[in-house]
């Protein structure tokens, strides 16, 4: 299903958006959070005044083909290398929080 | 006794090689100078250490007579955007405080293979989302024509420091004016060149059909040096292009007798400052003088450029800063009640506002039922702006417009409306949405003393052309030679 913009993005809906990207937000940044998108989505609601139909998309913007290069083995980085800033570094891997009791 | 922080890229190129002065004396001034300027917050980290040994080598280079070409010795410095191994490296960032990358981006590396000597990292708007570097996570930085105002930004470090004369050139990012806007406020040259120029490996993604890389120079034949130092294919970065890099040198005093150069009506309309207005026209009439034809053309499509920017950018952020979990680098901030939850905690707690505004409404254009409304329609208007500039390009050789509305405004002017914040890219956005290469070049002073920049746009891959254009203002006016009160 197909949603219409809209141009008022209320508490319950900056709620649902912070938990998709993954955000803790203080009850402050909710509020002004709802404000400020609001504002910007009847801003972009502009683009309702175009017709579009037939129109190909656009995701880069110059005609190049994607070069790959030749499949020859290269060095990486080492374990140590790639766990060197890694918060919690355990036996050669990244340790995490628990996800299972 | 020549003061060679005062000089020229090319100048002290020339002076290295004639033995007039050693990259250690230069490096150290360098150093006094950005001491000197620590109070604008130009830059996050100084390498002074890195620097004096980095320096030490070119010289012992120059002595044995292997000189690695143009930049051997010479003091430069990149936005903290880059990757530079074992040299900390935050994006303007809390999330990454105390990141130390494990290798080098691709154009680092071929400043490293070039002799440059790399002084530090610039300050940024947070993953070089801003257009005043106030967002940075760090310190604000400011402009050195009134320290009451800002430099621009995103890449505003880049530009005070070129501005400032602490380092010699610099490179920033620009994804929707990000090295333009910056160096217009700060009264420096800067380039922004054609999507896929230049490498992006190692480069901290912000929005990757719109990031590109770029120099920030005190005048036009510094920038074309600087680009020939960076553009070509890279096979670590498959976006790059595969084609030949011509000479930006070789046709840089050509002049522009016989050019047609476009004036784009729609950018000339309420909203633009009045000095910023006329000075660009004057520009125009300078042009004429000298041997261009003026065309006024249309771009009927500006208006939807900052809406179809603002939903294409932040789309494509939030899924590129999804990368940023607490889990390989960075922040971790763990509750202790699971790894969701550590992963929410730590985006809360690392990112500040500018980017999670950005994230929300990514993610929101992105989500389930609202994609073809939102991300889907921008991609398509996206179209329709790139092709007003291809039928501008059969009309014209080059494009004439002001770089921004207006001079350098005030720190916390726009703090409260993103909105507002967001216009002020208006003249910019469309290159990157286009893919073209553009170029800010001082052009004139405000009444009060603030720089005014010209923004100059080509065709793909006609850096060379926007180069040659440029200095042929460059060489009639000394806008791009003044330098801000010390």
């Amino acid at each position: 299903m197909t949603k219409r913009p809209t141009n008022a993005i209320d508490i319950a809906e900056v709620v649902r958006i912070a938990h998709l990207a993954r955000l803790t937000l203080t009850d402050a940044e909710v509020e002004s959070l709802s404000h400020d998108l609001s504002g910007i989505l009847s801003y972009v609601k502009k683009l309702e005044e175009l017709d579009v139909t037939g129109v190909l998309p656009t995701s880069h913007a110059t005609e190049v083909s994607t070069s790959l290069r030749d499949d020859v083995p290269v060095a990486g980085l080492s374990s140590p290398q790639a766990l060197a800033n890694a918060p919690e570094p355990i036996g050669g891997a990244f340790g995490v929080p628990k996800i299972i009791e | 006794m020549v003061d060679w922080t005062q000089c020229t890229l090319a100048q002290l190129s020339q002076g290295l090689a004639a033995r007039a002065v050693t990259s250690v004396q230069v490096t150290r001034d360098c150093l006094a100078r950005i001491e000197q300027i620590r109070p604008l917050g130009a830059f996050l980290f100084v390498d002074a250490q890195g620097a004096m040994a980095q320096a030490a080598a070119a010289d012992a280079r120059r002595a044995s007579g292997r000189v690695n070409g143009p930049l051997d010795g010479v003091p430069l410095a990149l936005k903290d955007i880059f990757l530079t191994e074992g040299v900390p490296t935050t994006c303007g960032s809390k999330i990454l405080e105390g990141f130390v990358p494990p290798y080098d981006a691709t154009v680092v590396r071929r400043w490293k293979a070039a002799g440059a000597v790399l002084v530090g990292k610039l300050n940024m708007d947070e993953f070089a989302m801003g257009s005043s570097t106030e967002h940075s996570a760090f310190a604000p930085a400011r402009n050195p024509w009134d320290i009451t105002r800002v430099p621009g930004g995103s890449s505003g470090g880049s530009a005070i420091a070129v501005s400032t004369g602490a380092v010699f050139g610099t490179l920033g990012t620009d994804t929707g004016g990000s090295i333009r806007q910056p160096a217009a406020l700060c009264g420096v040259v800067g380039l922004k060149p054609t999507y896929g120029r230049v490498s992006r490996y190692g480069v901290i993604a912000y929005a990757s059909s719109l990031d590109q890389v770029g120099p920030l120079a005190r005048n036009v034949t510094d920038t074309a040096m600087l680009l020939a130092s960076i553009a070509g294919h890279d096979p670590k970065d498959s976006t790059s292009a595969d084609r030949p890099v011509p000479s930006y040198l070789a046709e840089l005093e050509s002049g522009v007798r016989g050019l047609r150069i476009g004036v784009p009506k729609e950018y000339f309309v309420e909203g633009l400052d009045g000095e910023v207005g006329s000075a660009v026209e004057a520009a125009q009439k300078a042009y004429e003088k000298l041997g261009a034809t003026l065309v006024e053309i249309s771009l009927p499509h500006t208006a939807y450029a900052i809406a179809t920017y603002y939903l294409i950018a932040t789309a494509e952020a939030s899924s590129n800063l999804a990368r940023y979990d607490g889990v390989r680098y960075g922040l971790r901030n763990d509750p202790g009640a699971g790894l969701i939850d550590m992963y929410f905690a730590t985006r809360g707690a690392g990112f500040g506002s500018e980017v999670k505004r950005r994230i929300m409404l990514g993610t929101y254009a992105l989500s389930a039922g609202y994609y073809e409304a939102y991300y889907g329609r921008a991609q398509k208007v996206r179209t329709l702006i790139a092709r007003d500039f291809s039928r501008a390009f059969e009309q014209t050789d080059i494009l004439l417009t002001p770089t921004t509305p207006a001079p350098a405004f005030r720190l916390g002017e726009n703090a409260d409306d993103p909105l507002q914040m967001y216009l002020a890219d208006i003249y910019t956005v469309s290159a990157n949405l286009a893919g073209l290469p553009g170029l800010s070049l001082p052009c004139g002073m405000t009444r009060g003393g603030l720089p005014i920049g010209m923004q100059i746009l080509g065709s793909h891959w006609s850096e060379a052309t926007v180069l040659r254009v440029a200095r042929a203002f460059e060489r009639e006016h000394d806008f791009a030679v003044r330098r801000p009160p010390a």
